[in-house]
């Protein structure tokens, strides 16, 4: 049996910043339609892992697949892995969305400008196509109201939903969502966290660093536990919930969850 | 109270005129000038970084009037040299050319580290949001760090556009027939200096007051979209 080729796999990826290695071998592989959702402590390397996959951060080490296109790699100077080719890790870029914690919106255009932007500019989108495209996607996140609002003007909350409407204007193949609610004030977790659900039900590929553990175990097929820049433990979430192998995991579970 | 300027009012007036067309003139090359050298001094060039400090300890060290009549006095020779070889050897750099050069070397010396700062205050995630929608550094750079910096830089600028505004009386010294050269030849002629200083210091602060008007529209501009918080 052949499985098919998954739309992004990670292998062996390591990351220093100096003398601290902070990934220590992570391979990883997420088929169409998986929602894998990563969890550990602070400093366990998830974040720094999934800003590695495009390349927002550079690698020391390791093979990072799109949909079966390996990402060209060469070492600068000081041993950091950098693209070999604009062209490529920008084509790439395009179709591997990202969400920040701290959204990003750019404060100085409105929250239609923001979205139409890169589809215009890169995927050479007609406006009038880019507008529609925005507008519908501005209302399934539910801020449609917003679309002449700059980003300040709005709720973090709001901004977090046209962040992620921004991604999704891309069309991309995998979205990486990075602690997308961690910003956020608790009664604002919820909005946010609806949108990424629906997501999920839509069966889109996604990657998730997430301290809402209880979301996790309801949306995700697979939980990635990260210890000290290694995978601890890895399995669906009934596995990693109620009968977690390691020591480490269970401990996180106990004091993080119930 | 009766104002006599003895005739001289035209003259005053073309010389309000020339200097306003320097002070544009330098700025606007200024500018550049000052784009360039903080771009210079936030490349990731060693080269640049270097051509970017070496720019603004140079400029910044010397004084502008000194600046002026370097560069009026200084380019006679190069400038004749450049003239013989296109095969007009009569070429030479008027005082207008040479005030502007002069001026537009120092304001951007100046902006340069205004345009720097501006740079580095633009959070990181700007443009790492940018890289991850797959933009290219060229286009982040026009669409999504320039309108910002123009934001944060504006205060700063305008500060350096008043200081140019009245610098520009430094090139009365080449001959140029701006307000400070107009008022002096009044004062030779008409032997009442403080009638005519003042006239020269009130078409100052009135230039002043308008630029002032004019950058606070701007700053207005630039803010849309930008709630001042509380916090």
């Amino acid at each position: 049996m052949t499985l098919p080729t998954p739309a992004l796999e990670v292998r062996d990826l390591h990351k220093s910043y100096g003398q601290l290695e902070v990934l220590k071998g992570i391979s990883l592989a997420a088929h169409d339609g998986d929602v894998i959702s990563i969890l550990g402590s602070s400093g366990s390397g998830k974040s720094t892992f999934l800003r590695c996959l495009n390349l927002l951060e550079s690698p020391h080490q390791g093979e990072i697949y799109f949909s079966g296109e390996q990402l060209q790699l060469k070492a600068d100077k000081a041993g950091a892995l950098q693209a070999v080719s604009n062209q490529q890790i920008n084509r790439l870029r395009t179709q591997v969305g990202f969400v920040f914690q701290s959204f990003n919106l750019w404060p100085h255009m409105s929250v239609l400008d923001n979205l139409i932007e890169a589809p215009r500019r890169v995927l050479k989108q007609s406006k009038a196509e880019a507008i529609e495209t925005a507008e519908a996607l501005l209302a399934k996140v539910g801020i449609a109201d917003k679309r002449y609002s700059y980003p300040n003007e709005l709720s973090g909350g709001q901004q977090q939903r046209a962040a992620i409407a921004r991604t999704l204007a891309m069309q991309p193949k995998v979205i990486l969502f990075d602690e997308p609610t961690s910003a956020l004030d608790p009664e604002m977790v919820q909005e946010v966290l609806g949108v990424i659900r629906g997501l999920a039900e839509e069966g889109r590929t996604m990657l998730l660093v997430t301290h809402e553990l209880n979301f996790a175990r309801q949306v995700s097929n697979q939980i990635v536990f990260f210890h000290q820049g290694l995978i601890e433990e890895q399995g669906t979430p009934e596995q990693v919930f109620e009968q977690p192998q390691s020591e480490r995991c269970r401990q996180f579970m106990s004091s993080h969850y119930l | 109270m009766n104002f006599d300027l003895h005739g001289f009012g035209p003259a005053l007036w073309a010389g309000t005129l020339m200097t306003i067309q320097l002070a544009v003139a330098s700025v606007a090359c200024g500018l550049v000038l000052g784009l360039l050298g903080a771009l210079a001094k936030t490349s990731r060039s060693r080269i640049l970084r270097l051509l970017g400090d070496t720019y603004s300890t140079l400029v910044r060290g010397v004084p502008e009037l000194l600046w002026v009549l370097l560069i009026f006095y200084g380019s006679v020779g190069a400038v004749q040299a450049i003239g013989e070889a296109i095969g007009q050897p009569q070429l030479e750099l008027s005082p207008f050319a040479a005030g502007v050069l002069a001026l537009a070397l120092c304001f951007g010396a100046y902006a340069t580290e205004v345009f720097r700062g501006a740079i580095l205050a633009i959070p990181r995630g700007h443009r790492e949001a940018g890289l991850a929608l797959g933009m290219s550094r060229r286009r982040i750079f026009w669409r999504l760090v320039l309108p910002q910096m123009w934001r944060i830089a504006l205060p700063g600028l305008g500060n350096l556009f008043m200081i140019l505004m009245k610098d520009t009386a430094l090139v009365s010294v080449v001959g140029l027939n701006e307000v400070m050269r107009q008022t002096q030849v009044a004062v030779t002629h008409t032997k009442q200096p403080f009638t005519f200083f003042m006239v020269a210091a009130a078409i100052y602060l009135g230039l002043t007051v308008i630029s002032m008007l004019a950058l606070h529209v701007f700053e207005k501009r630039a803010n849309r979209g930008f709630v001042r918080s509380a916090a």
